[in-house]
């Protein structure tokens, strides 16, 4: 019964997601103003018809400009989680099969990694790297892979036990060819649950950044700078510091969501 | 249970240096390295820049500053403030006492809201206050930190005017209900993502916990349900949730540098963004090794704590 629900409620929260996707995706195509477009006459304008989201200080449209956001961050939640899955699956892979001394300086350092705070460490990684979005890709994806990598290792560790993997290389497979063939498959579902939460998680990270003014740069809105641009006329105009985060707030809470029931249907 | 600590201590030691390693790394993989901000001022010229370097041993090769550097933080000298020349020790240690005071505010309020969503979330299995919970928890990791910050702000501050929208204090110190008045906002926002997560994990263990044997004995003697609840029952189930809540000391840091800089709370984190700002390396080192280091030492103390307290863990 709950357990139904809970399938329901993550059907929900994939379909909420999808929308965001594809309305932040087709965004230059859904509104009819430009994310930078200033109009002096409309500065500061509440929510209306023709600006549902109001305005800001420049008379931008805050619905244009949280697409926009919501889109960079989409791409670069995406795309940091891919490289944390690439690096965590592949240091998991590594700790995990070749075991020996590799995996204990592996691990030793995904301690070292998981013991350093996550956002002061990206947040000083990208005032030293000047912040462009391949840039934050890669720091954010980078900072993440610890959580993949033990996941991914401890997968390793019990399929490598099991009857069939003796099999194979007691038939003379290769271990590369077993690797591939037999552990990997059994990972992957673990692994791409990781992955969800790390789209997530890097989604949260980049807006925090940015807010901070060390993630994207101004004049390109993120939801992240919209609201530490917010912050300075937010009581006049909340408008400015409501939106952009109601975004943040549905894009990691349906991502979890679904994460979370995906991880549900792995356990069973 | 000495070998186990001196054992865990051991462990420490190597991960403490190699998170050195990882930071100190970090801070010269800067392209002007940590002089890079007086690279960009006109005002200073290129025969200072050359001095300084010289002054603070960055001429050196790389494995030289690092041994020094290293020896310097073990025995407490963190070198100099870039911005204002202070000792940095000094400058982390006034900060410390307002970050200590917001993160274990925020710790009792959000273990105060755990404690009864994740009974009775356990006791009641797929009840209401279950199902809220689970909605909660679920919102509480989803929600921006320092957007939740914004809103209540303006929400309180700005709209009703009932609490103040930032600092510590209105004037000097302050007196107690005006030093209360203005923990209260930051350390509900720095409590609200732990309650979510803790009031589940709570409810996870509270869950076993009342499923043991031990528990059916008590019922069995017939000692009130209340009791078997909340004393037998939660003993057992605050174990693992006591070393959870050591466990989330990084989190907690990330999330008292969001909270501190969104409430100008003067403590470290905003003291991290300060420095962020003006590129001020040695602190920004300190901060990290020091918050790295408490870190490892608050995870080793949730081991020696669960093993001192659970003798199940000690007979493997």
């Amino acid at each position: 019964m709950r357990r139904s629900q809970g399938r329901r409620v993550a059907w929900v929260a994939g379909a909420v997601l999808l929308l965001l996707g594809i309305t932040a995706a087709a965004a230059p195509w859904l509104t009819p103003y430009v994310p930078d477009g200033i109009d002096l006459a409309n500065r500061r304008a509440a929510p209306s018809i023709a600006h549902l989201f109001g305005t800001d200080e420049l008379g931008r449209d805050v619905l244009t400009r949280t697409l926009f956001g919501a889109r960079i961050s989409l791409v670069i939640g995406l795309l940091a989680a891919a490289v944390t899955s690439v690096v965590g699956v592949t240091i998991g892979v590594v700790s995990g099969y070749v075991r020996g001394w590799i995996d204990n300086v592996l691990m030793r350092l995904t301690d070292a990694m998981l013991s350093v705070p996550r956002l002061p460490l990206l947040m000083i990684a990208a005032a030293i790297l000047e912040p462009s979005v391949p840039a934050l890709i890669i720091i954010i994806g980078l900072a993440g892979w610890m959580e993949t990598a033990r996941i991914v290792r401890a997968e390793f560790l019990s399929l490598k036990e099991r009857a069939y993997v003796e099999a194979a290389r007691s038939v003379g497979m290769q271990p590369a060819r077993i690797v591939v063939r037999h552990l990997l498959p059994g990972a992957a579902p673990a692994a791409v649950v990781a992955a969800t939460l790390a789209v997530g998680r890097a989604i949260m990270l980049e807006s925090a950044m940015s807010f901070f003014g060390v993630g994207i740069q101004p004049p390109q809105p993120s939801l992240g700078n919209m609201l530490y641009q917010a912050q300075t006329s937010m009581s006049s105009e909340p408008w400015l510091a409501f939106f952009p985060g109601v975004f943040i707030f549905l894009t990691v809470l349906t991502v979890y969501v679904v994460g979370a029931d995906l991880g549900a249907r792995e356990l069973r | 249970m000495l070998g186990f600590v001196v054992r865990r201590v051991l462990q420490a030691v190597p991960l403490l240096l190699l998170i050195s390693v990882l930071v100190f790394a970090l801070i010269h993989a800067a392209p002007g390295g940590p002089l890079e901000m007086y690279l960009a001022n006109p005002n200073v010229r290129p025969e200072d820049i050359e001095r300084l370097r010289v002054a603070l041993g960055l001429d050196r090769p790389i494995a030289e500053q690092y041994v020094a550097w290293l020896k310097g933080f073990i025995v407490g000298e963190w070198g100099y403030s870039f911005t204002d020349g202070r000792p940095v020790l000094q400058r982390l240690l006034e900060r410390l006492p307002a970050t200590l005071e917001l993160i274990a505010s925020a710790v009792v309020v959000a273990a105060l809201v755990a404690l009864p969503l994740g009974v009775f979330g356990a006791l009641r299995k797929g009840g209401w206050v279950d199902h809220t919970t689970t909605v909660v928890s679920f919102a509480g990791i989803s929600l921006p930190v320092f957007w939740v910050g914004l809103l209540l702000q303006l929400v309180f501050a700005v709209a009703l005017g009932w609490l103040p929208s930032s600092g510590r204090a209105s004037f000097g110190d302050g007196n107690l209900p005006d030093r209360l008045s203005h923990l209260i906002m930051p350390a509900v926002v720095l409590a609200a993502v732990h309650a979510a997560a803790w009031s589940r994990f709570l409810r996870s263990s509270m869950g076993t916990a009342v499923q043991q044997r031990f528990i059916l004995a008590a019922r069995a003697r017939g000692i009130q349900e209340r009791r078997v609840v909340w004393w037998h029952a939660l003993r057992n189930a605050l174990l693992p949730f006591v070393t959870v809540l050591m466990m989330d000391a990084a989190i907690m840091v990330t999330g008292a540098v969001i909270t501190e800089s969104v409430f100008a709370w003067p403590g470290l984190g905003s003291l991290f963004t300060e420095a962020l700002a003006r590129r001020d390396y040695t602190v920004l080192m300190a901060f990290l090794m020091m918050t790295s280091a408490a870190v490892v030492f608050l995870n080793l103390a949730a081991d020696v704590f669960y093993h001192a307290l659970d003798p199940r863990v000690r007979v493997r």
